[in-house]
């Protein structure tokens, strides 16, 4: 018996004395030498899957793109990816590894807001910087100074959709289908609701589910009974699409609404003619005519075979940021390049103009409004980048619809 | 009312299927003493298989539904398949161990249920995937409530299978030998009853009835992804154990209470707690009926 808490014991150790070389020749690629190391955590595998695929898809263009181009400083920029699985505890794990065993010299991630608050307080500590591409809830950059974002704020979002429900489409009620485990979810209900009620709507129903539920028949049956005339669904794609189906099954026609989380070719795979109708607020339209849109939609598809959502846009646009904010430091301990990227500014991005404000997030990115209309997306309506006018695309401007994407189905990738 | 029969109905559905996937908990427990950690995730792997094979049949004539004939070949292949698993199952990592302690054989299943889980996530992918549409959908209104030719099919499919399960154990020679395994294992073994046979054979028929549940939900709820079977798993156990665990009839009961009292948790103002309801409502009956409704109790000899 004490043979065996010997042997266990000595091969604990033997593990443990393993380790420290791996860290140290990690910590001399990360300081000087060769290479920039840069971590990257996202959901490669799990519920929100496509998420994380999406971004690091983005990610690894942008810095194939600096590479090719002579690198920063005449270093090359390497990206570790590590796979949270859609889980906040996961992130917070593997942010942990990424910063003190690899060394990196900043993060880039998440997209669930769950996952990159969970991340963040971990970079702050730190100090390394962490810039989420495409995170919405406002308290993400509230954890600290070293947090950054690429994308408009859940405040912004929610307030945007309602005032374009109330205003332009004149709609009056509404029911809510929150997922009470996201903070993604509930934060963007309330911006919502707030907006809506200011602007003279009424919230006649609200239900909330749980991300990971497959039956939402129940609520379905509460909300149809207050009968809305939209229903705002602030969750992510892998949910809406069986939303939109069982809403149908009971025979609900209201369409439903929802934010940037529907963003994923999967949608309409699983929802199919159910969300016809259906819109939601987004950061980019991959039909955008706008040559820098086009350059990347073209160049994405090419490398990928796919038409790039707003997540590859975003990735793409913060690893370029970064890449930026090295250059510009000339060195990349973690105050240095901090700075740096809190002082971008006016940088042109596939998803706009970028300028970092004070607290870390961009002033004025602009906003879309996507629909699916025979089974593909279509613009809808934009808001310009002042955020308080809601220009909607006037049925005359449906041309535009003609520059719908194609929803190319990834299926078993 | 309205809202009171349209909840009822979408809980009989949802509940026979937890139905299924709860007989092959409770078959493999009544038999083995054991509880299949991994039943969910056979379950699963009849989704998939219905997946597979359902885009091969909508495959073979583009552009049409393929109607209940081929549904019915989609739910053969995916029975097939997961009857093997099943088999293979039992056979590699459970029947080395059925003379070891029963914690190991628990561990162990918990270890097949990972392995099927994350082996999925590899084979599969781990993004949802869309169930194909095998039978066009119609939606039918009686008077008030709403339902779906669906869940119709469900309820009907369901039915046939709890009965044909029922003439199994009661009606057949091989029942017989079954229920005298699961009464004492060593007794039927002396008896001449094939008793390694008999186990294997208990699993390959919970592990069928599993695939029919992956189909029914499949078609109920069409994205289905690598870690679809845990909570329906888990839930189909407890409606075995509330209904008494090792009962045929009772994990039906236990499955149609789970999911009656899920619907209308779901449509109430509490709809947070849905899944927390369903493990309170097992705690409360296990205080007052420690074997679950139709369980016997019978204190374990020490």
């Amino acid at each position: 018996m004490q043979k065996n808490v010997l042997i266990v014991v000595a091969t604990f150790s033997l593990l443990l004395m393993g380790c420290p070389p791996k860290t140290e020749t990690g910590g001399a690629a990360g300081g000087g030498g060769g290479e920039v190391l840069v971590g990257e955590y996202g959901s490669l595998t799990g519920s929100e899957a496509t998420f994380g695929q999406s971004t690091h898809n983005g990610i690894m263009m942008a810095v194939d793109e600096v590479n090719a181009a002579g690198g920063v400083g005449g270093r090359r920029i390497k990206v570790l990816t590590e796979d949270d699985q859609s889980k906040a505890e996961e992130a917070a794990n593997v942010v942990t590894k990424l910063i003190s065993q690899n060394n990196v010299v900043a993060v880039l991630g998440e997209v669930a807001s769950s996952n990159s608050l969970a991340a963040a307080p971990i970079a702050q500590s730190n100090k390394i910087p962490m810039i989420t591409p495409s995170s919405t809830n406002p308290s993400v950059t509230e954890k600290g100074d070293y947090i950054f974002r690429m994308c408009f704020l859940d405040s912004y979002q929610g307030e945007a959709m309602a005032n374009y429900l109330t205003k332009d489409l004149k709609i009056k009620t509404a029911g809510l289908l929150i997922d009470v485990k996201s903070d993604y979810s509930t934060g963007l209900a309330q911006f919502f609701e707030k907006a809506f009620l200011a602007g003279g709507g009424r919230i006649v129903g609200r239900q909330s589910y749980a991300k990971g539920d497959n039956d939402f028949k129940s609520q379905l049956t509460a909300l149809r009974s207050s009968n809305p005339q939209i229903l705002y669904v602030p969750g992510y794609y892998n949910d809406i699409g069986q939303i939109a189906i069982q809403a149908r099954d009971l025979g609900m026609k209201q369409p439903l609404v929802g934010g940037d989380g529907w963003e994923s070719p999967k949608l309409i795979e699983i929802g199919g003619k159910a969300l016809e109708g259906c819109f939601y607020s987004n950061h980019y339209f991959a039909g955008d005519p706008a040559p820098s849109v086009k350059n990347f939609v073209d160049q994405y598809k090419e490398r990928y075979g796919q038409t790039p959502d707003a997540l590859a846009a975003l990735g793409y646009d913060a690893a370029k940021v970064l890449a930026d904010a090295i250059k510009r430091a000339g060195k990349t301990d973690g105050p240095a390049l901090r700075d740096a990227i809190a002082s971008t500014k006016g940088f042109s991005g596939v998803t706009g103009s970028i300028t970092l404000g004070p607290d870390r997030n961009p002033v004025g990115k602009k906003l879309v409004i996507v629909e699916v209309r025979n089974g593909q997306l279509a613009l809808k309506g934009s808001v310009d980048a002042a955020g308080d006018s809601t220009s909607a695309a006037a049925p005359a401007a449906a041309p535009a619809a003609t520059t719908t994407t194609t929803t190319t189905g990834t299926t078993g990738s | 009312m309205e809202a009171l029969l349209q909840n009822l109905l979408n809980g009989i559905a949802a509940g026979s299927i937890y139905a299924l996937i709860a007989l092959g908990y409770t078959m493999v427990y009544g038999i083995l003493k054991l509880i299949n950690f991994a039943h969910g995730d056979i379950f699963m792997l009849g989704s998939f298989t219905g997946y597979y094979a359902g885009r091969w049949v909508t495959g073979k004539n583009p552009g049409e539904t393929p109607g209940l004939a081929s549904a019915a070949l989609v739910m053969l292949i995916a029975m097939l398949v997961c009857g093997l698993f099943g088999y293979l199952n039992e056979r590699i990592a459970y029947r080395p161990l059925r003379n070891a302690p029963r914690i190991a054989s628990l561990i162990t299943a918990i270890g097949v249920s990972f392995f099927l889980e994350y082996g999925g996530q590899m084979v599969f992918g781990p993004d949802p995937k869309f169930f194909p549409t095998l039978v066009e959908k119609k939606i039918i209104n009686f008077g008030v409530v709403t339902t779906t030719n669906y869940q119709l099919i469900v309820l009907a499919v369901a039915l046939v299978f709890m009965g044909l399960l029922q003439f199994i154990v009661y009606g057949t020679k091989f029942g017989r030998a079954m229920r005298a395994v699961s009464f004492n294992y060593e007794t039927a073994s002396l008896m001449g009853i094939p008793t390694d046979r008999v186990i294997s054979t208990t699993f390959v028929i919970g592990s069928m009835l599993a695939a029919v549940a992956g189909i029914l939900y499949g078609l109920s709820y069409p994205k289905i992804d690598p870690l679809m079977g845990i909570m329906p798993g888990l839930k189909a156990f407890v409606a075995a154990v509330l209904g008494g665990i090792g009962n045929v009839p009772g994990a039906v009961v236990g499955g149609l209470i789970i999911g009656i009292v899920e619907s209308f948790v779901g449509g109430s103002s509490w709809s947070n707690y849905r899944d927390a309801i369903a493990f309170i409502i097992l705690i409360a009956i296990l205080l007052f009926r420690p074997a679950g409704l139709f369980g016997k109790y019978q204190p374990e000899k020490v």
